[in-house]
Parts: structure tokens; C-alpha cells; sequence
């Protein structure tokens, strides 16, 4: 691969989240007006300085006018995009790689998603007319299947797994109790996320992220003129994205232990922001805890336990906010939500946070680069984004 | 002389018990959720067109259903797709009375000796209404035929025939009535025993034939009070009877008469007559000899063996839910979409096919087929690749009890084929509870769901039955 990276020539200065939550009295585009004028805020901006939108929903709009129509944008570009569930983190990406080409000066990437509205339980999405030979399995029947793969490949017994399952919602929810921002902000007993009714193989409800209604922005200049716009910006060291071939899918050799599209965009960051030991390096990460296995083996995935490894530095709490290298420490989708099109912009707001010195009660102590990473898909046919940020 | 080439059947794997239902012995055969007559039609066809001998080259394909997923549409096209015989064929669509089966068997037979090679398939799910006795006594099943003139040499000639019409109010159903009806069965005993009596002296005639040189008679029709005055008369003995399976399967439709004789077609030997008769609207009789073809030309699964194969604890409520009988709750699931016309026909050596294709660079498979191979990337060089009758095994599943399913949970798996290929599909007849890794598996072709009055056809995999 080789993408050359813009370490250090993009900045974020300015940011805005709604709480993620069943907003029953609020529209997309209410949610939108909320997150994008809190951003202009906390960057001290007027409409008329962004140069240009990058607008990610999965299916809470089409087109730009989803963005320019309910904040009234002035006739300027407004791109609308969307790669599955990291459609947040696919904004950031182009606007800051739009920004480092010069083309604009300042801009924002927004997300937002809708899903309360639908009626349904878990994720709908509509595809294209197709032939009917999908196999229609959900989301959390794909990724239940990283389990019992786990389990087998690495001698863990499935009680043992259960409990660390458990110990990554457990660990999720204790964070975002300390979020007010976050979906759902109570701490969950064990007993009770062992006990959840069952919803695809050893998952249950409570292994299961948040579906919520929310929006999320940033706005990003080139690094040389952050300061103008914020006294404590933070920058882009490395934005990687990659899109399986969807071997997984069709190759009998793949085990549903990994994701080779998270190894792969992980390794492209590493190198774009020079890290050689994410594990020592990385102070913190927001990572796609979509279904608790899934950040079991994103944890092996990224580099941050070795293979076969991550349920024990789970169970030993090297991720708990307290621990040497916490995840989620906002809540992680798990907890604080996942409206889809902006859980990539809410991981990147808690960087914002923590890096800034913001976080309050979850304040990680003196981190200095913060990773997101944002998976779109199932085991063995997704997208992977990674990104990893610091002052 | 014309006559049976081939023969397959096919009997779903649940069973419910007559008691469950409010009464009565023994059980009948339920046909799944994500089944119908079309579908169990190609199950039975796959059957009988395993092994063809031959010169054998079936350019003809009836299908044979007073249950036809379609009443426009050709039912008998997606036959020919799902069991990739040639677009060549004659197809056609046949019913209207359970009598049918045995009337095209004998129709194809016919054109056989004309010079055709045939696949008649009868099936049918029979619906009854709640707590009648169609819905007791019937059953769901298929039965498969290929028939074939000179130049094949048939496991059983026909050498007797028959028949009779009778305009008579005996069974019926309209458009718009939910489950036929049937005339007091004292009446319809009186017009149809005389005249069974008669058509069946006629077939042994046609065939010079006593009826004591009978090795099997198999005996179907709508109303069994028909039988009671007929076998006297027409010198049979009860031990000459076929089993007619009313306590295992229950009487199937417009397949019973083909499924009946294929069961009796299981155990006969060389030399062999058997005559089978069907009284529906009528009478049609015919009279086999079975041949010494017989032992190389059965089907991989007896009739006893799908019986024996079997879940036979089908709730009732959960049996009126898979007929669209009983209303329900519908899982807080969007619907699933209409399969749309134009992918389905770009996918149709896929989808009904099950054909995935094979790289011819570096010889991987491919499922569904890839115009750039998976492993070497090689474009839009790959030959078919058929898959249907490829066995498998489970490398790891999941119960999805969130997905959309008349039956939840969907249980979810990653199958892996032992020629090569993977592919993540639906299991099917298979009790969540004991599903596990490397479970051996055989593909089925299914109805998915039905959404827009389209049908949904597609393939699942099954533990070997």
C-alpha cells in the first residue's frame, strides 16, 4: 500500500455532538442544525468561512441538500457520502484530504443518522433490486460468528469467553455512565449482560451497540492555519481506509478471527504516522465495538494485545479507563450509541476531548495519540478505517 | 415398449401427529416453511435425474400440482432451471384434479413412444380446512417419472392401461375459496366403485393380465369408501395391496398415485406387475412390468427412507402459521424485498441452478460465480462449475433470531464444499439445538419467502438426509 499520509498538515479545531440517544422529538435535520452549529461554535466560525461540507448518512438523506437545505448553506459544495458503518470517519478523511490539497481552506465533515424513525429492532437498510440469494442474516448473526472462532482457535473455554464478552460491555457502559453525551449512561451489572435474551448465537442485547439517533462535526483547516481558529487544536497524524475483496466470504481459509481489512488499514496508519509500537505508542482508542467480540479482535487486529492474547488483557483491564491503554473510554458504540453516519465523527469528538484535556470524569491522564478506528460490514467481507490523532 | 427410465420422490422432513391436530393415528408429512409444491417437485426430480442412462436426454418436463406456487407463471420453468435441464424442453404446467399425476405419467409415457424423453414431477402441499379430514388425511410429497421410449431401456414397460371421465361433484374449489370441499363420500363411493371396478378389468385386459399375476396394486383416490366393494369383484387380495402410507405420509395430492408406486417400485423385483390406480373425476388405471433395469435404476433415497428421515413433533399452531392459514405476529423486521426480474434472470444459472464457476488459471472456486477469481484475480476466465449435488460440511454457524423467518431463528452458516468453495448460507430441516461445526451437509432447493406474490426460490443447506 501506499498511501503517503498528510501527518501533521491537518488540523481539527473545531467539533460538535448532540447526545446519541432515541431523539423522538427531533429530525435529522434538527440534529444536524444542532451538531453543525455547535462546531461552528467551538471553532469560532461563521457559516460564511467554511469553504466546503462532506455530509456522511448510511439513509437519513441523499445528496447534499440533506446538509445545505435544513442549515441554509449558501450555494456551496456539499458532498454526501457513505461507506457502511464508517461513513462518519470516510467525512473526515475527505475533507481533510481536501483541505491538504489546497483546494479549500476550511471545512467540515458532518454525520448524521436517523434510525429511531423506522420502527424496527436493529439496523434496516435498503438495498438495490437484487436476485434474492442473499443469505439475509443480520448484523449481529455475522459478527456473532468471531465468538465461537475466537474460543476455538485459542483454547478459551466458552464460559471464559462469555465473561469477556461481558467485561467489554460491562467496561463500555461504566464509561459512558461518566458520559452525558452517551445513549445509554448507566452502569450495567454483570449479571444482567449475562442474562440479556439472546439475539444471535452467544450474543445477546446487551453485546449489542446502541441503535440511536444522533449527529456529529468537525471542522478542519490545514495545521499552519489552526491557531487562528483555536488555541488548542488537535492534528491529523495518519487516515487510512481500506475495502476487502470479500475473501472471507468465499475462501475456506479464512477463520473469522481477524479482520484483514483492520490489519491492513491499521499498518497503512502505523506507518503514515510513524508508530512502530501501537501498543506502547497509542494512548487511547475509540474503536467499532460494534458487537463485543468484534472489539476482542480489533484489540489483536490493531496491534494493541498480541494474537490469541486480547481476552486476557481484557480481563486484566489494560482497556478499562484506568488501565495503560483504555478503549472506549467514552463509551464506545456500545454505549454511547451508533447512529451510523456519525459514530466515526463521535469517536473523533472524544479525541477532541481527551486531548484536549476536556473529558472531565473520563479525563485519560496526559494521552498523546489517540486512534479511531471504524469497520463497515461483516467478518470476512467490510471496510476498515483508521485514524490516529494527537497535539 | 415405453415405460419408466427413472423414478425419484421426495417426502418433507416434518411430520405432525394426527393427535396434535385433534385426532386420529399415526402422522402426515408437512412440508417446511420455505417449501411448496415447485420446490419439492425439483427435490423429487433431482432424484430420478441422477443417474440417467445412457441416450437418455430428457427434452420434456411436466409439472403436475392442484398446489402450483404460481396459477400464472410457469411452474414447470422453474423445474427445468433448478434441475439445469436444457432450455430446449417442451414445459408445461398440469392439474386440476389429484387424478393428474397418474394421467400425465401416462400422457408421458405416451410421448415417450413418440419419441420423447419426459420428466413428469407431481407434487402438492395439501392445505385442508382446520379440523377436516383433509387436513388430517392429506400429506405433502413428490414424485418424480422420467420416461423414455426406444432407445432407453425403461425399469418398468407399461403394459396395461385405462381410463375413465366422469362429470361429477365430488371434490372441488374455486378461485377465492380457501380450502376445497367435498361431496358426502356415500355418494361419491357409489358413482366411483362401479366404474373402477370396470376401467381396472379393462387395464388387465389391455395388458393380458390376471389380476392374480399382480405382484402390487396401489390403490388412490379422494375418498377410500370407493375401494371397500372393489377388491372382491376384481379377484384381488388384500395382500396384494400397497401400502398407501395414510399413517406415515398421508394422502399427497395429485403426487400420491407417483409417490405410492415409487415406494412400490422400491421393493419390486424383475418380472414384477404392478397396477396402479387413481379415482378422482374418474378413473385412470395403469399396469407395469418391471424389468431387470430395476437394479441399477433406483433413486439414491427410497420413499422408506425420506419417512424414516424425519422431525415428527410439528406443533399445530406452528403448521397453520407455515400454511398462511393462522395470522401471527410478524417479527419487528422490515419484510424482505420483492427479488427483482432482471438480476434474477442474469443470476439464473446461480440461483436456480446452484452452477458457481471454477477459475481455469489457477483452478479455485467461485460461489456465486466471479468474473475475477477471489484467489488470483484472473478475469473473466471460468468455466461452470455445478454445485447442487456437492457435498458440504459446517465451518462455523449462528442462530440469527433477529433475521426475518416464518421459522426462527435463521440459523446462519458457513458451509464449505469439499470439491472446493465456501459460501454463507441458511440450514434448513435441522433442530437449532444440535446443529454443530463439521456437521455434513447436502444442498435443497427452498422457497427463501414470498414477497409481492413473487416467490423467492433459492438454495439451503440440509444435514444429509
Amino acid at each position: 500500500m501506499a498511501s503517503k499520509g498528510i501527518c501533521d498538515r491537518v488540523a481539527i479545531v473545531g467539533m460538535g455532538c448532540t447526545k446519541f440517544g432515541e431523539h423522538w422529538n427531533r429530525s435529522a435535520s434538527d440534529l444536524l442544525v444542532d451538531a453543525v452549529q455547535e462546531a461552528y461554535g467551538s471553532a469560532g466560525i461563521e457559516p460564511d468561512n467554511v469553504d466546503a461540507y462532506w455530509l456522511g448518512t448510511t439513509g437519513s438523506g441523499i445528496s447534499g441538500l440533506t446538509l445545505s437545505e435544513p442549515l441554509k448553506i449558501q450555494y456551496k459544495p456539499v458532498t454526501r457520502l457513505e461507506n457502511m458503518c464508517a461513513t462518519g470517519s470516510e467525512a473526515i478523511r475527505n475533507a481533510a484530504y481536501a483541505v491538504a490539497s489546497g483546494a479549500y481552506d476550511l471545512v467540515m465533515a458532518v454525520g448524521v443518522e436517523k434510525l429511531k424513525d423506522s420502527g424496527f429492532s436493529g439496523l434496516t437498510g435498503s438495498a438495490p433490486p437484487g436476485d434474492g440469494t442473499e443469505s439475509g442474516m443480520t448484523a449481529p448473526a455475522n459478527f456473532s460468528l468471531l465468538a465461537p472462532a475466537y474460543a476455538e482457535k485459542y483454547g478459551v473455554d466458552l464460559e471464559t469467553m462469555r465473561d469477556v464478552l461481558t467485561k467489554i460491555a460491562y467496561k463500555n457502559h461504566y464509561n459512558g455512565a461518566r458520559n452525558e453525551k452517551a445513549q445509554f449512561q448507566r452502569e450495567v451489572p454483570v449479571e444482567k449482560i449475562n442474562s440479556s435474551p439472546k439475539i444471535a448465537g452467544m450474543l445477546g442485547i446487551m453485546d449489542c451497540s446502541g441503535v440511536s439517533d444522533g449527529s456529529a462535526a468537525a471542522v478542519i483547516c490545514r495545521a499552519e492555519d489552526a491557531h487562528k481558529y483555536n488555541d488548542n487544536p488537535i492534528f491529523i497524524k495518519a487516515l487510512s481506509f481500506v475495502a476487502g475483496p470479500s475473501e472471507g466470504a468465499k475462501r475456506q481459509d479464512y477463520d473469522f478471527t481477524t479482520f484483514p481489512e483492520v490489519v491492513e488499514s491499521a499498518r497503512d496508519a502505523y506507518v503514515q504516522a510513524g508508530i512502530e509500537d501501537p501498543r506502547e505508542q497509542i494512548s487511547m482508542a475509540e474503536v467499532h465495538d460494534c458487537f463485543t467480540p468484534t472489539e476482542l479482535v480489533l484489540m489483536e487486529d490493531l496491534g494493541f494485545s498480541p494474537r490469541g492474547q486480547a481476552w486476557k488483557d481484557t480481563m486484566d483491564g489494560r482497556f478499562d479507563l484506568d488501565g495503560d491503554q483504555p478503549v472506549n473510554p467514552d463509551g464506545g458504540l456500545k454505549s454511547f450509541g451508533h447512529p451510523i453516519g456519525a459514530s466515526g465523527l463521535r469517536m473523533m469528538y472524544e479525541m477532541w476531548l481527551q486531548l484536549r484535556g476536556e473529558a472531565g470524569e473520563r479525563q485519560i491522564a496526559e494521552p498523546k495519540l489517540g486512534l479511531t478506528h471504524n469497520l463497515g460490514g461483516a467478518p470476512g467481507r467490510c471496510v476498515s478505517f483508521v485514524s490516529v490523532v494527537g497535539l | 415398449m415405453s415405460g419408466i427410465v427413472r423414478y425419484g420422490s421426495y417426502v418433507p422432513f416434518n411430520r405432525i401427529q394426527r393427535s396434535a391436530i385433534g385426532g386420529g393415528r399415526g402422522e402426515r408429512a408437512a412440508a417446511s416453511y420455505d417449501e411448496d409444491s415447485a420446490s419439492m417437485a425439483v427435490e423429487a426430480s433431482r432424484e430420478a435425474l441422477r443417474e440417467l442412462p445412457e441416450g437418455a436426454e430428457v427434452d420434456t418436463v411436466a409439472f403436475v400440482s392442484t398446489s402450483a406456487p404460481y396459477t400464472e407463471k410457469l411452474n414447470a420453468a422453474t423445474l427445468q432451471a433448478a434441475t439445469n435441464l436444457p432450455k430446449s424442453v417442451t414445459a408445461l404446467d398440469l392439474g386440476g384434479s389429484t387424478r393428474s399425476g397418474l394421467s400425465a405419467l401416462l400422457a408421458g409415457i405416451d410421448m415417450a413412444s413418440a419419441g420423447r424423453t419426459v420428466l413428469v414431477a407431481a407434487s402438492d402441499v395439501v392445505v385442508g380446512a382446520p379440523s377436516g379430514p383433509r387436513e388430517s388425511g392429506g400429506g405433502d410429497a413428490a414424485a418424480a417419472f422420467v420416461l423414455g421410449g426406444n432407445g432407453t431401456e425403461p425399469i418398468a414397460r407399461l403394459i396395461g392401461r385405462a381410463s375413465c371421465t366422469e362429470e361429477v361433484l365430488d371434490v372441488w374449489q374455486s378461485p377465492g375459496m380457501p380450502f376445497a370441499k367435498q361431496w358426502e363420500e356415500r355418494f361419491g363411493a357409489s358413482i366411483f366403485t362401479p366404474l373402477l371396478v370396470d376401467t381396472f378389468g379393462r387395464a388387465l385386459a389391455d395388458g393380458g393380465v390376471a389380476a392374480s399375476d399382480l405382484a402390487k396394486v396401489v390403490l388412490d383416490g379422494t375418498n377410500a369408501r370407493v375401494f371397500r366393494g372393489f377388491m372382491r369383484p376384481s379377484g384381488l387380495d388384500p395382500a396384494q395391496l400397497a401400502d398407501g402410507m395414510a399413517g406415515s405420509v398421508g394422502r399427497a395430492g395429485a403426487a400420491h398415485a407417483g409417490l405410492t408406486l415409487a415406494s412400490a417400485l422400491d421393493g419390486a423385483s424383475a418380472g414384477d406387475r404392478i397396477a396402479v390406480a387413481c379415482v378422482a373425476d374418474g378413473v385412470d388405471v395403469a399396469v407395469f412390468e418391471v424389468t431387470d433395469a430395476i437394479a441399477d435404476g433406483r433413486p439414491k433415497h427410497s420413499v422408506a427412507s425420506w419417512i424414516g428421515s424425519k422431525r415428527d413433533d410439528l406443533a399445530y399452531t406452528t403448521y397453520l402459521k407455515w400454511r398462511d392459514v393462522l395470522p401471527f405476529e410478524p417479527p419487528r423486521r422490515p419484510d424482505p424485498d420483492r427479488p427483482a426480474a432482471p438480476p434474477m434472470q442474469r443470476a439464473e444459472r446461480w440461483k436456480f441452478g446452484f452452477v458457481g464457476s471454477r477459475c481455469n488459471r489457477c483452478g479455485n472456486t467461485n460461489l456465486p460465480p466471479q468474473r475475477v477469481c477471489v484467489v488470483c484475480q484472473a478475469s473473466d476466465d471460468s468455466t461452470a462449475e455445478p454445485y447442487a449435488d456437492s457435498e458440504c460440511r459446517i465451518s462455523t454457524y449462528t442462530l440469527d433470531r433477529l433475521a426475518y423467518s416464518l421459522q426462527p431463528p435463521v440459523i446462519g452458516a458457513v458451509v464449505d464444499f469439499d470439491k472446493g468453495g465456501r459460501m454463507l448460507c441458511q440450514l434448513t430441516d435441522v433442530d437449532p439445538d444440535k446443529v454443530a461445526i463439521g456437521d455434513e451437509l447436502e444442498m435443497t432447493f427452498r422457497r427463501l419467502y414470498t414477497a409481492g406474490g413473487v416467490h423467492n426460490y433459492f438454495w439451503k443447506a440440509r444435514p444429509r438426509r
